[in-house]
């Protein structure tokens, strides 16, 4: 049986893929370990340019940027996406096309069409670029990311329990606090990570949106990568990979338990 | 009666902070940049409010000649074309790499499974710049990819590949692949195998029932995986950025540079505008070709 859903060439391509895949992520992470400052020749293991990474004021500042941003978007992002998740869950309603569109625009239009509009708006509004612009446009294409999994865990619910504390004479607010919400916990711990990675790891619409005092940590490694390879460039990347990694590899899990 | 009322008010209220921040910071610009494309450009950068032009339009185009006639300007119709070929390009080879790779995991048992889709996703979530960055480390001269087919005696010279139309082709297969592979799966996991067993008894070599029964299957899948590497792909920045050098000029890096040295607003949001039309073209035309495929059946 398992010989007739094999098909001859595809497990080769396959792991070719995964290869091809991880490669570059591979050699950077390795390269952020090499001792020779050329960047890709390599003479032996350090982690050196970790420390000049950690003690070059710039970078710190940049991803204190970048956490102070993340968190917020994330925190705002994944309210509002809660509150849209509980309420499309409801009744339907009309309009509710509308609503789910608005909802998934930001996933929908070009990063730069974004980019470009958040611009266009923000100067033309005479709102000054910094680190609020750019925390209010992460905000906003955060709320898909933080959406899908919280709707995703909603539609999953079973609906007997509510209606079980409805029975047992619980009131909405009660057996929202202490089922509805408690069960929904870890879409929502999901949704949350998922926003934060997107917001920590956005370049274009940041780029467009950052002026002068919004420089995040991508923004930064942006600059370094213009003026050219080097190690300090690779050990800030490889810090950035493993974070996302770890982040998405504990909403993966969060996710599936429960 | 009251509680009903109540309920509509309560579903009212939660939807309310979503379509009020999505509404004033995403729709508005947009709607605001397409009112942008048709005003005239100020002098040194910004728009003059009120004084309403398709100059931005035009500008597709025609330039202006001295005598202001216009000329045809094939500039950046050809900027446009290399941006839609290169699309095309990257998500050919993004379909013939990610449909045997989408068939192989859907062929799989269910752990391994779920393991590699989540390998798949895994780069989705790292940094665009970074992986585009390490693609750098191994094009250029003297780098890695050089390095292993020099020693292999492949080659003696560099390849010279990186700030080439093939280095951005090779990142924006890269960046985007993932995009291809699991909508594939999606729709192959779905998949009632035995009608790929009645294809065998009846006679079907592997390569016919792929054909006749696997791929048609497949579609919806194969489909959406399409629209979702060709639309990042034909707004781009990153890549063609930093692995073309910004030598082979596309949509993307045109209208950065609106906004930047070449200071032409309304064009800048004439072009982002044009990109978005073309993007809501292709979903729509998807929605309606593919999206009502399962209620009939299946």
């Amino acid at each position: 049986m398992s010989r007739l859903r094999r098909f001859p060439g595809t497990a080769a391509m396959a792991w070719a893929f995964f290869a091809y895949l991880y490669l570059p992520i591979v050699v950077l992470v390795v390269l952020a370990f090499n001792a020779n400052s050329s960047a890709t020749i390599w003479t032996g293991f350090t982690t050196d340019w970790f420390g000049r990474v950690a003690n070059n004021p710039d970078i710190v500042r940049a991803a204190k940027n970048s956490l102070l941003v993340s968190t917020v978007a994330t925190i705002v992002a994944t309210a509002v996406a809660t509150l849209a998740a509980l309420g499309m869950a409801r009744r339907r309603f009309r309009g509710e096309g509308a609503v789910s569109a608005l909802i998934s625009l930001p996933l929908v239009v070009p990063e730069v069409v974004t980019a470009v509009a958040s611009l266009l708006f923000f100067v033309l509004l005479r709102i000054d670029l910094g680190l609020l612009t750019v925390a209010i446009a992460h905000t906003v294409f955060c709320i898909p990311f933080a959406y899908l999994p919280i709707r995703a865990r909603l539609d999953g619910l079973d609906r007997s329990l509510l209606e079980a504390a409805g029975d047992l004479y619980a009131d909405p607010w009660r057996t929202f606090w202490r089922i509805t919400l408690p069960l929904l916990a870890p879409g929502i711990l999901s949704g949350a990570m998922l926003a934060f990675i997107v917001s920590l790891d956005d370049f274009v619409i940041t780029y467009f949106v950052a002026g002068a005092g919004g420089t995040t940590l991508p923004i930064y490694i942006y600059g370094m990568i213009r003026i050219g390879v080097s190690p300090e460039v690779n050990a800030v990347s490889a810090i950035m990979l493993v974070v996302s990694i770890a982040f998405v590899s504990l909403s993966y899990l969060v996710g599936r338990r429960g | 009666m009251r509680s009903a009322a109540r309920t509509r008010l309560a579903q009212a209220l939660q939807l309310a902070p979503a379509i009020l921040v999505l509404g004033l910071f995403m729709l508005g610009p947009l709607l605001l940049m397409g009112y942008v494309s048709f005003l005239e450009k100020g002098s040194y950068g910004g728009v003059k409010w009120g004084v309403h032009s398709v100059e931005a339009y035009v500008k597709f185009l025609f330039e202006r000649d001295f005598d202001d006639s216009l000329i045809l300007n094939p500039d950046y119709l050809r900027i446009f074309a290399r941006s839609f070929g290169l699309a095309v390009a990257t998500t050919v080879l993004a379909l013939l790499i990610g449909f045997p790779v989408a068939l192989y995991m859907a062929m799989q048992p269910e752990r391994r499974r779920n393991l590699l889709v989540f390998l798949v996703t895994i780069p989705f979530w790292t940094n665009l710049l970074v992986r585009n960055y390490a693609w750098i480390l191994l094009l250029r001269n003297g780098g890695l990819v050089d390095g292993v087919l020099q020693g292999a005696g492949v080659t003696e010279q560099p390849l010279g590949i990186l700030y080439t139309n093939t280095a951005v082709a090779i990142g924006l297969v890269y960046s985007f692949l993932p995009f291809m592979v699991l909508p594939i799966y999606t729709s192959l996991e779905k998949l009632d195998f035995r009608l790929v067993e009645a294809a065998y008894d009846l006679g079907a070599g592997k390569a016919l029932a792929l054909r006749r029964v696997v791929i048609p299957l497949a579609k919806p899948g194969i489909a959406a995986g399409c629209i979702l590497v060709f639309i990042p792909c034909l707004g781009a920045y990153v890549t063609p950025e930093l692995l073309g050098g910004g030598k082979a000029l596309l949509i993307g890096n045109l209208i950065q540079s609106q906004f930047g040295v070449a200071r032409n607003w309304p064009f800048g949001a004439a072009l982002a505008f044009f990109l978005l039309s073309v993007v809501l073209l292709a979903m729509t035309v998807y929605a309606l070709r593919f999206k009502q495929r399962p209620e009939h059946g299946a």
